[in-house]
């Protein structure tokens, strides 16, 4: 009768109380050090912050005690990525319709999304030294070398594998029956991807591309020597062709820079830039969350 | 009969609708072949930049660890073996690490709340970008470690992997930055493998009085094997190619040492240190190194993808 009774001696009990202290150990040893990072880095850029951050040139290192401020790279971040959205949203969901609208399984497609995800899977840096052969050391574009322009297309190529594959599955998710409905009303293939299917996968599509960008934006590699950086405002048009500062390049720079006024900008740099992906990324999963819950209907 | 021809005819397309439908098909044929041209174009150009330097050293480039730009002597070797040896390592620490979390949130230890909590919690960290963890490695990690190193030295200084004494940035460093990398990585695909195991699997195995424990390592793990086994190598590719915060804290040194409390190099961080100020051969040197990163990157990729297809999940 005894044996219907839990007991705590058992060796399989002992296993298991032992395996599961284990388990819970090791969530805590993975989970500690990544809240106390976020937290610190939160306090510590934080803590920073003040008006003239937003304004002021940087102060090239050394000469004084005063570090000045990001409003170059905070615009030149804004700008690089959007260069590269610019490039990569269009050509990735063109590509996509293709894969999930045209494609029927066949050898191209396969090969494709294959590609998609090797390329997804190529280092950073690597588009970067792609970029600076094809463009900057050709002096390609109108003769610059180091530019903006240079750094945004270096940052599309990470961002086409997540837009091609987010609009791939996300019009895969569209029910059929839509398609049918529509080419059966005698519309067009095109009109029904563009007024059906692509408006009905919307907001998948819309996160999924939401969080590359968000992913782009704080990307080094790519642009340390394809944009460089800029320690001067950004005026016009022009400046697109020059040299371009971008907060991810200035927390690599001024990180390895003696001084402390120029590492607190680093810090300074790394919250705002943390604090703006967090919340892309917070919102996006709050947004996606939602979607799923109504869809089912 | 006349009369419904008319119809018919009526209800043709116009020949310019059914031009815009097959423009438009084929700009989505050309844009979805872009991915092609791109690492088509990727892998050329690396090759054909960093043909100088192969057909110069050919294969004794991959395991002489001079670099020397006033010689112009060439070698990667220590960039290669610092690569290997930071993304195994530091996936050695990751995989009990994240795959132990993982098990942590699918199991019902502690309510559905917390798990769901720790779980986006830790997907999140995967947003941070990497150059903000070098940061953080470079003024927190750094100092926080710098006694242990001083006491790992000091007491297995006869193992080679520390014999040097520590001094700031080193290649350990590097390896702890890549397990806090790593970590959301394998474990949101560990657990996305385990959460798709399905529970008829679970119950026949409690069933049949298994313990809690049995069951997750006879029954559970070895069902989630292929999908943890593609999140790890995702997680060794990504390893290989991260720049920044290795860059950042490994010290930046091609003196080749066996010792991880020593400075060392990886190619990525080799890269990102010479690429803008390279000219000549080492430029070339450079693209080979790449290449060889590369080839690296992809055949663990490739590999990772063959896995899925291969081994995925049949129930």
């Amino acid at each position: 009768m005894n044996s219907l009774y839990y007991q705590k001696r058992l060796s399989r009990n002992i296993g298991d109380k032992f395996f599961t202290s284990l388990s819970v150990i090791f969530a805590l040893i993975a989970i500690l050090p990544l809240i106390f990072l976020v937290t610190y880095i939160l306090y510590k850029g934080g803590s920073q912050i003040t008006p003239e951050l937003f304004t002021l040139e940087p102060n090239p290192p050394g000469d004084d005690l005063d570090a000045g401020g990001i409003n170059p790279a905070l615009i030149g971040t804004l700008i690089i990525t959007a260069i590269a959205s610019i490039i990569a949203i269009p050509v990735g969901v063109g590509g996509g319709i293709y894969l999930a609208e045209y494609s029927k399984g066949g050898a191209f497609s396969r090969f494709i999304r294959f590609g998609v995800n090797v390329l997804a899977g190529v280092p950073s840096i690597i588009a970067g030294v792609f970029i600076y052969a094809l463009i900057v050391s050709t002096k390609i574009l109108f003769g610059s070398m180091y530019s903006g322009l240079a750094g945004g297309m270096a940052l599309s190529i990470l961002m086409l594998p997540t837009v091609i594959k987010t609009t791939d599955e996300g019009l895969k998710l569209v029910p059929n029956e839509l398609r049918y409905a529509s080419l059966g009303v005698g519309a067009s293939m095109y009109t029904t991807i563009l007024k059906v299917t692509l408006p009905s996968a919307f907001r998948s599509i819309a996160t999924g591309v939401v969080l590359g960008i968000a992913r782009a934006a704080g990307e080094t590699a790519p642009l340390i020597f394809t944009a460089l950086f800029s320690y001067y405002y950004i005026t016009g048009f022009g400046d697109l062709f020059y040299e371009m500062g971008s907060l991810a390049v200035l927390i690599y720079n001024f990180a390895l820079e003696p001084y402390d006024a120029q590492n607190k900008l680093a810090w300074a740099a790394s919250f705002i830039l943390v604090l703006s992906i967090l919340s892309v990324n917070i919102f996006s999963r709050i947004l996606a969350a939602f979607t799923e819950k109504t869809k089912r209907v | 009969m006349e009369e419904k021809l008319t119809l018919f005819k009526n209800r043709k397309r116009f020949g310019i609708e059914k031009n815009i439908d097959i423009i438009f098909k084929n700009t989505a044929l050309v844009l979805s072949s872009f991915v092609a041209i791109i690492l088509l174009g990727i892998i050329l150009v690396v090759f054909f930049q960093s043909f100088e330097s192969f057909s110069r050293y050919g294969l004794k480039f991959l395991v002489t660890s001079e670099w020397n730009p006033v010689k112009d002597e060439y070698g990667a070797f220590t960039a290669i073996y610092g690569t290997l040896v930071t993304s195994f390592l530091s996936l050695l620490i990751t995989i009990p690490l994240g795959v132990g979390t993982a098990i942590f949130i699918t199991e019902d230890f502690v309510p559905k709340v917390f798990r769901e909590i720790i779980g986006s919690f830790v997907e999140l960290l995967a947003a941070i970008p990497s150059v903000v963890l070098g940061l953080w490695a470079i003024f927190v990690m750094e100092p926080f470690f710098r006694a242990f190193f001083v006491f790992l030295h000091n007491f297995f200084g006869w193992i080679p992997l520390f014999s040097t004494e520590p001094t700031g940035r080193n290649s350990l460093l590097a390896i702890l930055i890549l397990v806090v990398m790593l970590l959301p990585i394998v474990t949101s695909i560990a657990r996305d493998s385990l959460n798709q195991v399905p529970k008829k699997l679970r119950n026949a195995a409690y069933g049949i009085g298994a313990s809690r424990w049995k069951t997750i390592f006879s029954v559970i793990l070895p069902a989630a094997l292929s999908g943890i086994m593609a999140g790890v190598l995702l997680a060794l590719g990504r390893a290989m190619g991260e720049t920044m915060a290795v860059t950042m804290i490994i010290g930046n040194s091609n003196a080749f040492s066996w010792s991880l409390l020593s400075p060392g190099y990886t190619i990525s961080s080799m890269l990102a240190n010479q690429f803008g100020e390279a000219d000549g051969s080492q430029v070339s040197s450079l693209f080979y190194a790449a290449f060889v990163l590369m080839i690296l990157s992809l055949v663990v990729n490739i590999f990772a993808q063959w896995l899925v297809k291969k081994f995925s999940l049949k129930y």
